[in-house]
């Protein structure tokens, strides 16, 4: 018997979907539905394609998920996983539309034991750090204030570069940036950024050092994990600021630069001074320097006025004192005058030149003389012997 | 002289102008001194784009290129 029955019976021929329709829609449903996350699983039948593309499942104990990882994404990872390696992979959820199959595209892959081993090694750098000082915050020194120059060692390619002649532009355009171009991830990076660092110290007027890079994956950032690195920073010659990947991230150089700015952005804020700021500083000082100047000029004239009223009382002083001396001279000459002694009943033998006669030789026997007495002279004779 | 050095040098003028204790012509000269340092150092903050360099080091020196943008 055969069956036969109309679509308009069941439903409305406008609401019937083709397969493409159901496909898109749900891979805008999906896509839209998720940021990038982190998967933990297991990797199996990883497959390197000529293109250099990766396909694989990741699988736990229930369930399994294809997955396809982009040649430009696997890149110097080396061979495809083998079955069985556990791994974090980065990825987003998605649908391949020409199979209309659910899969994943993972743009990173970190085995889970290259990550037990890297946290190992993290541990041991810092306690080596720590252990010789290279972190003690009484090492730390301060930032300078007003900068002409800044070192910044970073890629020239990188975000952060760009941000940080940005910030610097807007705040403080005075300042000259020397950038030391350094690889900041995968192989040589370590190499790279202490020669870098080593080169820091030899460029001539460098008041500080910014060291960084831009947001990364945990691997991107480990070059900022090294022990050489931590060490180029620990001896560069000025002050130095480490700013690694986004404020979330904490790198070893963050532990041993002088100060740690979350962000590249954040560390050129840190470096240089605010333009703004400083010219009004500078009103400041120059309407100080004017009122200093002022004040300086009315003290002087006060002190010229105080100065003469001294000069004016001093010379009167004088005068007075001199008056007093010149009154008790006079007081002293009188007592001593010899008109005084004559009064007292004294005379004063003298020949007829007015030389006074004061030895017994002096008197001839029979030679005329006159006596001086308080009241004139009376004429007198030696008594012959 | 970075406008580091001119802004200390200011700050130790106006203080000692402030002080009371300098004689006048010495005070005129620390005027005239601060208004160089202050005009030198406005000068140097109207400088109106930072300046980017990349330096390399080759056979041993330092060479300096400016940085385009």
């Amino acid at each position: 018997m055969a069956l036969s029955f109309q679509l308009s019976m069941i439903a409305p021929t406008d609401e019937v979907w083709s397969v493409t329709q159901l496909v898109t829609a749900t891979k805008r449903l999906v896509e839209g539905g998720f940021m990038p996350v982190w998967i933990r699983g297991e990797v199996v039948g990883c497959k390197a394609w000529s293109s250099g593309h990766w396909y694989f499942s990741l699988r736990d104990r229930q369930t399994q998920v294809k997955c396809c990882m982009w040649s430009r994404y696997n890149q110097g990872m080396g061979d495809p996983p083998k079955d069985g390696t556990e791994v974090f992979v980065l990825a987003r959820p998605g649908i391949y539309e020409a199979k209309g199959e659910f899969q994943l595209g993972v743009t990173r892959m970190i085995p889970t034991a290259a990550i037990g081993a890297a946290q190992r090694e993290l541990e041991r750098v810092k306690e080596v750090l720590h252990r010789e000082g290279l972190t003690d915050p009484a090492r730390k020194r301060p930032i300078p204030e007003l900068v002409s120059t800044v070192a910044v060692v970073t890629s020239t390619d990188g975000a952060a570069l760009r941000d940080i002649i940005t910030v610097v532009g807007k705040r403080w355009p005075c300042c000259r940036l020397m950038v030391v171009n350094a690889r900041v991830q995968g192989d040589g990076a370590v190499r790279a950024l202490v020669r870098a660092l080593e080169l820091v110290s030899r460029i001539p007027d460098v008041e500080l050092c910014i060291v960084g890079r831009g947001g990364g994956g945990r691997e991107d950032l480990a070059a900022f994990n090294s022990e050489a690195v931590c060490r180029a920073l620990a001896a560069v010659r000025v002050p130095t600021i480490s700013a690694v990947g986004h404020e979330t991230d904490i790198s070893l150089t963050d532990l041993v630069a002088d100060v740690r700015a979350p962000t590249p952005s954040a560390a050129a804020e840190m470096a240089v001074a605010d333009r703004r700021e400083v010219l009004r500083l500078l009103d400041d000082l120059g309407a100080r320097l004017a009122g200093g100047l002022g004040n300086r000029t009315r003290l002087g004239a006060e002190r010229l006025a105080r100065t003469a009223d001294r000069l004016q009382g001093a010379v009167e002083g004088l005068l007075r004192r001199e008056r007093h001396r010149a009154d008790r001279l006079g007081a002293q000459l009188d007592a001593l005058s010899p008109l005084r002694i004559l009064d007292r009943g004294y005379a004063v033998p003298v020949d007829p030149d007015g030389s006074v006669l004061k030895r017994r030789a002096d008197f001839r026997p029979g030679a005329p003389f006159r006596l001086r007495v308080a009241d004139g002279d009376v004429g007198a004779r030696v008594e012959p012997e | 002289m970075s406008i580091a050095q001119d802004l200390n040098r200011l700050e130790e003028i106006v203080r000692r102008l402030e002080a009371d204790d300098v004689e006048l012509d010495a005070a005129l000269a620390l005027f005239e001194e601060g208004v160089a340092r202050l005009r030198a150092a406005r000068e140097r903050l109207a400088s109106a784009e930072v300046k980017v360099q990349t330096v390399l080091e080759e056979a041993g020196d330092l060479r300096l290129t400016d940085l385009d943008g």
